[in-house]
C-alpha cells in the first residue's frame, strides 16, 4: 500500500505541471490586460506600458513562465498585482472561510443524505421514497443562487433567523461563526444532498437484496442493526467515493456561494482575481484547487482499503 | 453541581464586569457598499473612482469646488494672486496635522503638487506654465508662472481623479509610476491598514486632531467635520443581498444601489433614497479615428444624426427620474455647459444620416463595436447604438466581452480585424467632464490622446487657450467652441445623462451633496 501511495504522490507532479502550464497560457492568450485595469479610465496608452513594464508582462511569455515556475517551487507564489500583498498572505488569509463553509456543508450533507438514502431505499416504491426521488431531483435541478436567495428570503428577510450575508470569523465568536454559515452551507449543500441521498439508494438496494442481509434478519437482528451495521458498510464505497467527489465539487459551488452571501473565502478571491485578471492569484488558487483535488481522490482510494478488507493496493 | 454552579456565577461576574467596563457612550459606525472593492490604495497612482473615494477619506487639498463650482481655500487660510496673475501665494491653515501627529508645511506641499502633476492630465498642462514651485515658510508657498492660467486654481481644486491630495513629504516624493506605501494623510478619517481586508472590509476611523474649517460644507469645500467614529466600507458584490442586508439593517448605505431595484427600497419606510444632482453620469460614445471607417471625419459626423439620446437612457436606465437629455458635451447645469450648436444633432435624423455616408463613399467597412456585457449601466448602450447605426446604413460588427476586456483591447492600436476596434460606450461622472481641460476624451493631442486617439490642432489650440485664460466669460466662450470643434471631429458623442441615487437607512443623516460621496457631516440618530 505504501508503494501504492508513493507512486500516486508522484504522480501528481506531472498533473500539477500540465496545469500550471495550461492556467498560464489560459490567462496570457485570453484578450485582457491587468495593467490597463490597474491603470484606471483615465490613463494614456504610455502609463498603462509603464504598468505592464513594472509588472514583467512585456517580457516574453516563456520568459514570464520560467520567472513564474522558479518562484512556485522554492514556494514563493508571488505577488498579487491589486493588492500589493502575498499571494501566500491572501490565501492564508482566505482559508478559514473556504474550509469553515466547506465542512459546514459536507457535514449537513451526509448527515441529511445518508439516512434518507437508507429509508428510501428500506421504503422502496412507498410515498417516502418518491419524496426523497422528487427532492432529489430538484436538488440537483436547481441552481445554487436560486436556492440561496430562496433561503434567504425565507430564514434571513422574511423569518428573521439568520444574517442576510457575511462571515464572522471563529476567533470573533463561536455563535456568530456558526450562525454565518447555515445558511450558505445550506445553499451548497442542496445538489451534494439529492447526490448522495441518490447513490446511497442505490447502492443500499443492491445490498439489501444480499443473503447476508436475510441471514441478518433470520437471526433476529433489529431492523436498525440490519440497515446501519451489515448493509450500509457494505454499500459504503460507492457513497465513500460520492462523498470524495462532492468534496472536490465543491470548489466550484463556493464560488458562487461565497459571492452572493459575501464570505471573503478562496471562491470570492478567485471571483475578483479573475475580474481584475490578477493572474499571480489566479495561478496560484487554481494551482491549489488542482492539488486539493487530487489529494482528495487519493484519500477517497485508501478510505476503500478501510472499508472494504477485499481491497488491497 | 456544585463546581458547575460556581462556574456559572463566575461566569456570569465577569460578563458583569465586562459590561461595567464597557464604554459610556458607544462608537458609531457607519457601514457602506461602495460601488467597487478597494484594492489600490494610492490615489495619485490610478484614476479608479473607488481610490478616489478612499483619497477624500483620508487625504484633504488644498483648495476646493463647492456645490457651484467655486474655487474656495480648504487647508489653505488664504491664497493671493499677483497683479500680473503670474505668482500665486498660498498660505497654510493654522493646526493642519498628519496622522503620525506632524504639522502639515509647505515641505510637505511642494512634492505633493509635483506627484499629482506628473500623474495627472490636467496637472501636465498645468505644469507646462510653471517656472518653479518655492517654500516661502513653513506655511507659506509660491507657484511662479511663466505665462498667466486658469488652471492653477481650477487644477488644485479639482475634484475627481487624479485629486490634488496633500501627503507627507517622504510620501509625496514616492516615484510617481510607484504606488506609495505608507497612508498617512491629514483628512477626517484614519486609514486603519491593519484591518484592510480586500474582498470583506476597508475600515477608517476618525482622525481626532483633524481641524475643519468653520464654513458649512459645501460640495468639496466647507468643514469636514467626521460625526462617525468608525467607517466601514464592506465588499457585497451582489446587487440584490446588497438591499437585503440595507433592508436589514446589517449595512447603513449603498453607493448606487441598482436602479432596477429602487422599487423595492422606495416603499421601505426604513430607507432613504436619495439623488444627488452631483452625483450624475454622462453617458458617452468613442470612435477610434486610428481606422476605418472612423478615421473619415464625414462617416464620424453621421454618428451623431443616426443617435438619439432617449433610446439609450430608456435602455439602460429605464426610470424618467434618473435620467436627462442633454446634448451639450458638459454637464447640463454646470458652469460651462451650453446647448449652442446641438439643435439639429441627436434626434435621430436617419436620413441625414444616410446623407452623410453617401457623401464620404462609406463602403459598408463593418464596425466593430465593443459591447460590455457584464456591467448592469453600460450593458444595453451598444445594442442600441447598434440598431441606430443600422437604420442610418452602418453595417455594424458588435462584438460582446466583459468590461476589463474591453478596457485592455481600446488600449490595442491594431486594425479591428486585428484585435483592434472601432467604437465603445462608456460612462463618466460630472466632476470629469466639467470643462475642455479636464474632459479626457477631448485631448487630440494624437498619440498622446486617449484611446481613439483624436488627432486635432485646432481642438488642441482651444484647449490650450482655455488653460490660458482665467475670466470665467472668455472660459464659456472658448467650452462653446469646444463643443462646436467637438461636433465638427467627433472625438466623443454624449448620448446622455443619469444619476445613481445613494440609499441609507433612516437613521443615518447629513449627506453632502458633492460630486464624489463624501462621508464627513454624515451622522447615525438614534
Amino acid at each position: 500500500m505504501y508503494g501504492y501511495l508513493f507512486r500516486r504522490l508522484i504522480g501528481t507532479i506531472p498533473v500539477m505541471l500540465v496545469v500550471a502550464v495550461f492556467i498560464f497560457l489560459m490567462l496570457r492568450l485570453t484578450p485582457s490586460d491587468p495593467a490597463a485595469i490597474l491603470a484606471g479610465d483615465s490613463a494614456t496608452t504610455e502609463q498603462v506600458a509603464k504598468i505592464r513594464g513594472q509588472l514583467g508582462l512585456d517580457r516574453p511569455m516563456v520568459e514570464q513562465f520560467f520567472i513564474w515556475s522558479a518562484k512556485v517551487l522554492t514556494g514563493d507564489l508571488g505577488e498579487s498585482f491589486f493588492f500589493k500583498k502575498t499571494v501566500a498572505s491572501l490565501i492564508g488569509e482566505r482559508i478559514e472561510p473556504t474550509l469553515s463553509l466547506s465542512l459546514f456543508t459536507i457535514v449537513f450533507a451526509v448527515l441529511i443524505a445518508v439516512p434518507l438514502g437508507v429509508l428510501a431505499a428500506y421504503r422502496q416504491g412507498s410515498w417516502v421514497d418518491r419524496i426523497v426521488m422528487g427532492f432529489s431531483v430538484l436538488g440537483f435541478s436547481m441552481p445554487s443562487f436560486v436556492v440561496a436567495y430562496l433561503l434567504i428570503y425565507l430564514f434571513a428577510v422574511w423569518l428573521d433567523w439568520l444574517p442576510v450575508q457575511g462571515y464572522q470569523r471563529i476567533a470573533e465568536g463561536v455563535g456568530g461563526w456558526v450562525r454565518g454559515l447555515i445558511l450558505p452551507s445550506l445553499t451548497l449543500s442542496v445538489i451534494f444532498v439529492a447526490l448522495i441521498a441518490r447513490m446511497t439508494r442505490t447502492s443500499m438496494l443492491e445490498v439489501l437484496s444480499e443473503d447476508y442481509v436475510r441471514t441478518a434478519r433470520a437471526k433476529g437482528q433489529s431492523e436498525r442493526k440490519v440497515l446501519f451495521r451489515h448493509a450500509l458498510r457494505n454499500a459504503a464505497v460507492p457513497i465513500v467515493t460520492v462523498i470524495g467527489l462532492s468534496i472536490a465539487l465543491l470548489i466550484g459551488g463556493v464560488i458562487v456561494t461565497e459571492s452572493v452571501f459575501t464570505i471573503p473565502g478562496l471562491g470570492r478571491l478567485t471571483v475578483d482575481a479573475v475580474t481584475a485578471r490578477d493572474y499571480p492569484v489566479i495561478q496560484a488558487v487554481v494551482l491549489l484547487f488542482s492539488f486539493v483535488y487530487v489529494m482528495i481522490n487519493l484519500a477517497v482510494d485508501m478510505t476503500y482499503t478501510v472499508l472494504d478488507p477485499r481491497i488491497r493496493y | 453541581m456544585y463546581s458547575f454552579r460556581k462556574a456559572i456565577l463566575a461566569a456570569t461576574c465577569v460578563g458583569s464586569l465586562v459590561a461595567m467596563a464597557a464604554p459610556a457612550s458607544a462608537q458609531t459606525t457607519l457601514r457602506a457598499v461602495m460601488h467597487s472593492d478597494l484594492k489600490i490604495l494610492d490615489p495619485i497612482w490610478t484614476t479608479a473612482y473607488i481610490v478616489r473615494n478612499h483619497g477624500y477619506m483620508i487625504y484633504d487639498t488644498l483648495l476646493a469646488q463647492d456645490e457651484k463650482g467655486a474655487v474656495k481655500p480648504q487647508m489653505v487660510e488664504k491664497y493671493e494672486v499677483s497683479p500680473d496673475n503670474k505668482t500665486y501665494t498660498f498660505t497654510l491653515r493654522d493646526g493642519l496635522l498628519w496622522h503620525d501627529g506632524k504639522p502639515v508645511t509647505s515641505e510637505d506641499c511642494i512634492p505633493s503638487i509635483k506627484r499629482w502633476a506628473a500623474k495627472d492630465a490636467m496637472g501636465q498642462k498645468m505644469m507646462s506654465f510653471v517656472d518653479t514651485i518655492d517654500m516661502v515658510d513653513a506655511k507659506t508657498f509660491t507657484i511662479k508662472l511663466k505665462e498667466p492660467t486658469g488652471l492653477v486654481l481650477l487644477g488644485l481644486s479639482k475634484p475627481s481623479s487624479n485629486v490634488p491630495f496633500m501627503m507627507p513629504k517622504r510620501v509625496a516624493e514616492t516615484d510617481p509610476s510607484k504606488q506609495i506605501e505608507d497612508f498617512t494623510g491629514s483628512g477626517p478619517f484614519v486609514f486603519a491598514k491593519d484591518e484592510w481586508k480586500p474582498g470583506d472590509k476597508t475600515v477608517y476611523v476618525k482622525f481626532d486632531k483633524y481641524k475643519p474649517r468653520s464654513e458649512p460644507p459645501s460640495g468639496m469645500a466647507g468643514g469636514k467635520v467626521a460625526k462617525i467614529d468608525r467607517v466601514e466600507w464592506r465588499a457585497i458584490s451582489d446587487a440584490q443581498q446588497a438591499i437585503n442586508a440595507l433592508q436589514k439593517g446589517e449595512i447603513d448605505m449603498i453607493e448606487q444601489p441598482s436602479h432596477d431595484l429602487l422599487g423595492s427600497l422606495k416603499k421601505d419606510a426604513n430607507i432613504d433614497v436619495i439623488v444627488s444632482p452631483m452625483l450624475k453620469n454622462q453617458y458617452v460614445f468613442r470612435p477610434n479615428h486610428l481606422h476605418k471607417p472612423f478615421d473619415n471625419p464625414k462617416v464620424r459626423q453621421a454618428l451623431w444624426y443616426a443617435f438619439n439620446q432617449e433610446d439609450f437612457l430608456m435602455a439602460t436606465i429605464g426610470d424618467e427620474n434618473y435620467i436627462k437629455v442633454c446634448k451639450e458635451l458638459f454637464i447640463c447645469g454646470t458652469s460651462f455647459a451650453s446647448a449652442k450648436g446641438t439643435e439639429d444633432i441627436l434626434s435621430s435624423n436617419f436620413k441625414k444620416a444616410q446623407e452623410l455616408l453617401k457623401e464620404a463613399n462609406y463602403d459598408g467597412t463593418p464596425v466593430v463595436l465593443m459591447h460590455s456585457t457584464d456591467l448592469k449601466v453600460l450593458t444595453n448602450l451598444a445594442p442600441v447604438a447598434k440598431s441606430l447605426m443600422e437604420k442610418a446604413g452602418f453595417k455594424v460588427d458588435m462584438q460582446s466581452m466583459d468590461w476589463q476586456t474591453v478596457v485592455a483591447r481600446r488600449a490595442k492600436k491594431d486594425p479591428p480585424n486585428a484585435g483592434g476596434w472601432n467604437a465603445f460606450l462608456t460612462a463618466w461622472v460630472t466632476a470629469d467632464v466639467l470643462n475642455p481641460v479636464s474632459t479626457g476624451y477631448l485631448n487630440s493631442s494624437c498619440d498622446k490622446a486617449l484611446f481613439g486617439w483624436p488627432c486635432d490642432e485646432t481642438m488642441e489650440k482651444l484647449r490650450d487657450d482655455f488653460a490660458r485664460t482665467s475670466d470665467p466669460a472668455k472660459q464659456k466662450e472658448i467650452s462653446e467652441a469646444v463643443q462646436k470643434r467637438n461636433i465638427e471631429i467627433t472625438a466623443e458623442i454624449p448620448v446622455g445623462e443619469y444619476v445613481s441615487p445613494m440609499a441609507f437607512r433612516k437613521n443615518v443623516k447629513g449627506l453632502v451633496i458633492a460630486p464624489a460621496p463624501v462621508f464627513w457631516n454624515l451622522e447615525i440618530t438614534k
